[in-house]
């Protein structure tokens, strides 16, 4: 698999929403296959919408979603495995955490026993082997979310949008799933689109930082991150990681500062 | 973790006596209070030499109702039995009407404001032209359907609407169909509204089919509770008159316990409103 073909492409997507929000205005964006890609900007800069769009749960008002195998004017979402995961748990709490995990499975269409297997495999790849028949509101915040993880890899997605998901947690949970979400995509190299408005874990955490304008939002440039991975704790104690930071924050109020009015 | 944050011991069994002993008074403090009120009624009846036709003595009320157990007994269970039928008559039609409200909005349109109409006209105004237009045993029933139908429309209705934005986009993106999404979703969503609903329409489905008896009474048929008491009161039968009211209370708190139990045996394993107690 070609690391550096696009696997999705925003091509300059207009975002108008009813009560008048300019959500987004020009914006273009190519997703590469197999990358981590971090979107980050201000609040309220459409970083949601842009994950949204490429779900095909909302539609550009102008500009087009495009798949790499399907032809260029092709918005529609269909037919691609995506992940979501969102900025809450978002979990039914009538379910027990492998209900929730298999959730995707049985709307396509999988009996219980036929999802079974990998309903556990998936659980145990979060490490909550434990708490198969657990319902939510027994788990911690940081719990909800792996289960939220290992929902959104249940389907095997090609790729995975995250919405700033870690937002809410304590930093040191925080750390730790940044840790292991770093694992989990390495280990499944799938492509993953990561929200977020802190400049430290998208450092942390991504190849390639998109530094997004406020609103209406468009791209205002973009950083790599050449830290080889896997990346650890000596790499949040270092020289690199703190460099990278001031780079992205420098750039971050230099989008707030000027990019709207542009 | 929640769950297994469990402080030492000796403090899980001070925190279970306490529980233990809260229990108790909630039990004794109730019990005792009605004995003191009882005790009391029957000093002032005794004291005062107060005739039964104008207000039996307690003791006088449980002989009646032992030596009238027969013809109260058939009553109560006459009685009980329309209430349970009109009350699931109208969680099923409450529910399915709701669904139906939430699948399509123009038959919410077109029959939304009739539901209302039918709920905030009063049914005692009702019964005497359901008791023209159909058979007795009927009219009770509906009678009792019509009052309990509303709870639970209202409920669901709303429980249906009440659904996690983010989980509806996550059904869309997983492409699940109308019906995935009302079974999988939708109706576990609106569980604890139905219960909710069904837990008013209880005690509203008993006031019904009595607001049905007593209409039906004075017309001179039946044989339920409340056409015991409209009977007794004709022959200034006052023991008989209280000791059929104390069988409608107790019919009726007994349907409220049932539809608690069953609403917390639904609900135990996941719904904050049955978890409040244990933090």
């Amino acid at each position: 698999m070609n690391r550096s073909s696009p696997i999705v492409r925003l091509c300059s997507i207009d975002k108008l929403f009813p009560n008048g929000t300019h959500a987004l205005a020009e914006f273009t964006l190519e997703v590469k296959r197999g990358e981590f890609l971090a979107l980050l900007g201000p609040s309220g800069c459409g970083k949601s919408t842009v994950l949204r769009l490429i779900a095909g749960l909302t539609q550009p008002t102008g500009g087009a979603v495009a798949w790499s195998d399907a032809g260029e004017a092709d918005s529609s979402a269909e037919g691609h495995d995506i992940g979501f995961v969102f900025q809450e748990p978002t979990l039914m709490p009538w379910a027990t955490v492998a209900g929730n995990v298999a959730l995707p499975l049985r709307l396509k269409g999988k009996s219980r026993p036929e999802a079974a297997a990998r309903v556990a495999a998936l659980i145990g790849r979060v490490g909550l082997a434990d708490f198969v028949d657990v319902f939510p509101r027994e788990l911690s915040g940081g719990m909800k979310m792996r289960v939220s993880i290992a929902r959104a890899l249940a389907t095997g997605p090609e790729i995975l949008l995250m919405d700033e998901p870690f937002a809410a947690l304590d930093e040191i949970t925080r750390f730790k799933l940044n840790n292991d979400l770093l694992d989990l995509w390495q280990a499944l190299g799938t492509t993953v689109v990561f929200v977020t408005h802190t400049v430290f874990e998208s450092v942390y955490l991504a190849q390639r930082i998109v530094v997004m304008t406020p609103r209406p939002g468009r791209v205002f440039g973009e950083v790599a991150i050449e830290a080889p991975y896997p990346r650890g704790e000596d790499f949040r104690g270092s020289m690199d990681y703190a460099s990278y930071c001031s780079k992205v924050a420098t750039a971050l109020s230099a989008a707030a500062a000027g990019g709207g009015e542009a | 973790m929640t769950a297994a944050d469990k402080s030492s011991p000796r403090g899980a069994q001070a925190a279970r006596r306490a529980m233990a002993r809260d229990r108790f008074l909630r039990l004794l403090l109730p019990a005792a209070t009605l004995l003191i009120g009882l005790a009391l009624w029957e000093a002032v009846v005794d004291l005062n030499d107060i005739p039964p036709y104008v207000l039996p003595a307690p003791t006088l009320i449980a002989k009646t109702l032992v030596n009238d157990w027969q013809s109260l007994r058939a009553s109560l269970l006459v009685t009980l039995g329309t209430t349970v039928q009109g009350l699931l008559l109208a969680f099923g039609g409450g529910v399915a009407l709701a669904i139906l409200f939430n699948q399509s909005r123009l038959v919410e349109y077109s029959f939304y404001p009739y539901a209302v109409i039918l709920q905030v006209t009063p049914v005692v105004a009702i019964a005497p032209l359901l008791l023209v237009y159909l058979p007795q045993h009927l009219a009770v029933l509906a009678s009792a359907w019509i009052v309990a139908f509303f709870p639970v429309l209202a409920n669901t209705t709303l429980g249906l609407r009440s659904v996690d934005r983010n989980l509806v986009d996550l059904f869309e993106l997983y492409g699940a169909s109308r019906l995935q999404t009302l079974l999988r979703l939708k109706l576990p969503a609106a569980l604890p509204y139905m219960l909710g609903g069904l837990k008013i329409a209880g005690g509203l489905a008993l006031i019904g089919a009595v607001v049905a008896e007593i209409a039906a009474g004075s017309a001179g048929a039946g044989s339920g509770l409340a056409y015991r008491i409209a009977e007794s009161g004709y022959r200034l039968d006052i023991p008989r008159m209280f000791a059929a009211l104390i069988l409608l209370s107790v019919a009726g708190v007994a349907i409220f316990a049932a539809l608690s139990l069953l609403s917390y045996l639904v609900l135990r394993r996941w719904h904050e409103s049955v978890l409040a107690e244990e933090r």
